[in-house]
């Protein structure tokens, strides 16, 4: 058991560490391999423009998608123990959507894109980040009371997909009055991109990040408790309400922070969870959540290799690839949930 | 025998707060006892309140008034942790724990002694082991809960609740769902339970059968009536059991402990091997017939081995018989000549 436990973690590290080199290594504008380790390793290059691709563009890219994908993945898992429906993530749930809300108000409305607010003792992407956070916060607390509401996992997920319409309802509302200009900016960001993150942004967004992964590994103990429900985790001495306050910060961070900086990702928090306990054969959080990050990274990588059109110097929208991963695995696992343990 | 109750309610009263400060009181002054040691059975129709007063006691949900003590102790001066070390449960709400092995339920009944990141030491794999063992299904400890038939499941969360170490284990119908073995399985181990580990073990149950078979102690819960408490046998011969089951159409049988749905009133004297009289009895219980004792005024059936007995009437020839089947056609055609001759 131990065995195949290290081995395990092995094959995902090498494979996170193919993709990351594959991202730096493969992009529109194609780069020599042998430049780019040189570039790499700081040996300076005769073409800047290619120094800067690398260091400026893609290593920040590779970094972002890194931590992109373990946070959405892990706020995906979290949802899925915390309302016991395997079929819960950030972007069914309508929590990207209330994230997403959030970062259109500040964006068409608040003083732009990433520009400092006037008056604000926030710079400006960390409003955008507050925006998103609260946004996410806002639509978990209506989910968490419909969920006292509604006992039916099927009918919670519907008013979850109910309620991220409503939110992009206010969204087109919110694009049909701003200005061009504004617009066009929104729109390009929410078809998701992880070259967002600047290497100036990038201590921030990691920073966040880890906080909030770091809360999920926190959680471990807890989490495995909530398997059996909530009367038998407050029987194990869980508190439960803390517990899932603290679930639900930790996703909201996790979620906010992605989406303030990534734009609204789909099917990643939804798939990869699965990917993982597939992949694990269970569901103890002590494997599932390291092993959910990893694959949640791993998944990103290789999106964002997918991402470059093969030949041509285009670039697909993330949102365009994460589907074509995502939704085969939800469709298998839908199919074979009678064969699969963590459904019966 | 520590004969000290672990679980002592005085007054208290069960059920929901309503919009506007109103409550629904699905039960009130109830003064109950749990003894170590004894199989307590709840029983009650559905509606009569048993699930919530499991709950209340189980501190899911607050009572209305009057107060609960656990080992001497009020149940709000505990706190979740300390409460988690004296009480284990075991619920009917479907778990999410399919895709974990046997092993790694079990091992969940340690998270009250295991540290932040719920590490399992030497010890904690030790009692686990043992758990397991004690209800027997340590075969299974590495398949996963979903591969378990509903039986063994239900055994895996007894397990959990035995690693959990605490003194008092409440079961919400535990039998329910589980096929016939199954059952008595689950009641014989909890009886083992608590005789060998003296743990106080409290259920609701709809098993008449096995509750006064097993039960050491039977409360009997309906709305609107005094909670009624004592050894099953107490309540059957006080008549107690017969006021709480005589519903419409359906009467409780103090001489068998059944329920049927007419009283069995012509008397039919019995006598004989015990375990053949016993099934015979059976036989006429079903068919309207009171076994009774031996009358030279009425039939009489003789049993000797299962496979001879006699059919004697006061009127005619003793009838020798191969079979109850046969008895049973006997006595119709007995019945059916009485009729003709009035």
């Amino acid at each position: 058991m131990k065995k195949k436990t290290s081995l395990f973690y092995l094959f995902l590290a090498g494979l996170i560490v193919c993709l990351f080199v594959g991202s730096l290594a493969y992009g529109s504008v194609s780069i020599p391999p042998g430049d780019v380790w040189d570039i790499l390793w700081g040996k300076g290059h005769e073409r800047m423009a290619w120094q800067n691709i690398v260091l400026q563009a893609r290593l920040p890219q590779a970094i972002t998608a890194l931590l992109a994908g373990a946070s959405l993945a892990t706020s995906g898992l979290l949802l899925q123990t915390l309302f016991r429906n395997p079929l819960a993530g950030p972007s069914i749930l309508g929590i990207s959507d209330g994230a997403n809300l959030g970062v259109a108000i500040v964006m068409l409305y608040l003083g732009g894109s990433l520009k400092p607010l006037t008056g604000w003792a926030v710079s400006g992407y960390l409003t955008v980040i507050l925006a998103a956070f609260i946004g996410a916060c806002l639509v978990l607390g209506l989910i968490i009371y419909f969920s006292s509401k509604v006992k039916n996992n099927v009918m919670l997920l519907i008013i979850g997909i109910m309620i991220g319409y409503l939110a992009s309802s206010v969204i087109s509302i919110l694009n049909y009055y701003a200005a061009a200009d504004k617009v066009h900016t929104f729109v390009m960001w929410g078809l998701g991109n992880f070259s967002g993150v600047s290497m100036e942004q990038l201590p921030g967004f990691a920073a966040f990040s880890c906080v909030g992964l770091f809360f999920a590994v926190i959680l471990i103990k807890p989490l495995n408790a909530l398997l059996l429900g909530e009367r038998y985790a407050a029987n194990l001495g869980i508190r439960v309400k803390q517990t899932r306050a603290l679930i639900l910060i930790c996703t909201g961070l996790l979620t906010a922070i992605t989406t303030a900086f990534c734009g609204p990702i789909s099917f990643i928090g939804l798939a990869v969870p699965h990917i993982a306990r597939l992949m694990l054969g269970s569901s103890n959080h002590k494997m599932l959540v390291p092993v959910t990050m990893l694959a949640g990274s791993g998944i990103a990588l290789l999106c964002n290799v997918l991402m470059v059109v093969p030949g041509t110097n285009a670039i697909l929208p993330l949102n365009a690839v994460t589907p074509i991963l995502g939704a085969p695995v939800i469709i298998y696992v839908i199919i074979n949930r009678k064969n699969i343990q963590y459904f019966n | 025998m520590n004969l000290t109750p672990v679980i002592t309610t005085n007054a208290l009263a069960i059920g929901y707060p309503l919009k506007g400060g109103r409550q629904k009181v699905v039960h009130e002054r109830l003064d109950l006892q749990v003894l170590p040691g004894e199989v307590t059975c709840l029983l009650g129709l559905n509606g009569a309140g048993k699930s919530t007063l499991l709950r209340t006691l189980c501190s899911f949900q607050p009572p209305l008034r009057g107060e609960i003590h656990l080992q001497g102790k009020p149940l709000t001066a505990y706190s979740p942790l300390q409460l988690s070390l004296l009480l284990g449960v075991v619920l009917t709400e479907k778990t999410n724990a399919g895709g974990i092995t046997v092993y790694d339920l079990v091992s969940l009944g340690r998270h009250p002694y295991t540290g932040f990141f719920g590490q399992l030491k030497a010890t904690d794999h030790r009692i686990i082991h043992e758990a397991l063992q004690a209800v027997g299904i340590g075969h299974k400890a590495q398949a996963y809960v979903s591969e378990l038939s509903d039986g063994e499941r239900q055994k895996a969360m007894i397990a959990k609740t035995l690693a959990q170490e605490c003194p008092i284990i409440i079961l919400d119908e535990p039998t329910a769902f589980l096929d016939v073995t199954s059952r008595i399985e689950t009641m014989v181990l909890l009886r083992q339970l608590a005789v060998r580990q003296n743990k106080a073990i409290l259920l609701s149950t709809h098993d008449l059968d096995l509750a006064i078979q097993m039960g050491d102690r039977l409360w009997l819960l309906e709305k609107g009536r005094a909670l009624t408490s004592g050894s099953p046998e107490d309540l059957i011969l006080t008549g107690a059991f017969e006021s709480f089951f005589q519903k419409d159409g359906i009467v409780f049988d103090p001489a068998t402990g059944k329920l049927n749905t007419q009283r069995p009133d012509k008397p039919i004297g019995v006598e004989g091997d015990f375990t053949t009289a016993y099934w015979v009895g059976n036989a006429l219980i079903r068919n309207g017939y009171k076994p009774s004792p031996v009358d030279p005024s009425t039939i009489n059936i003789h049993c000797h081995t299962p496979q001879h007995l006699t059919l004697t009437s006061p009127n005619s020839n003793p009838i020798h018989l191969h079979s109850i089947h046969e008895l049973l056609e006997s006595l119709r055609r007995e019945e059916n000549r009485e009729i003709s001759e009035l």
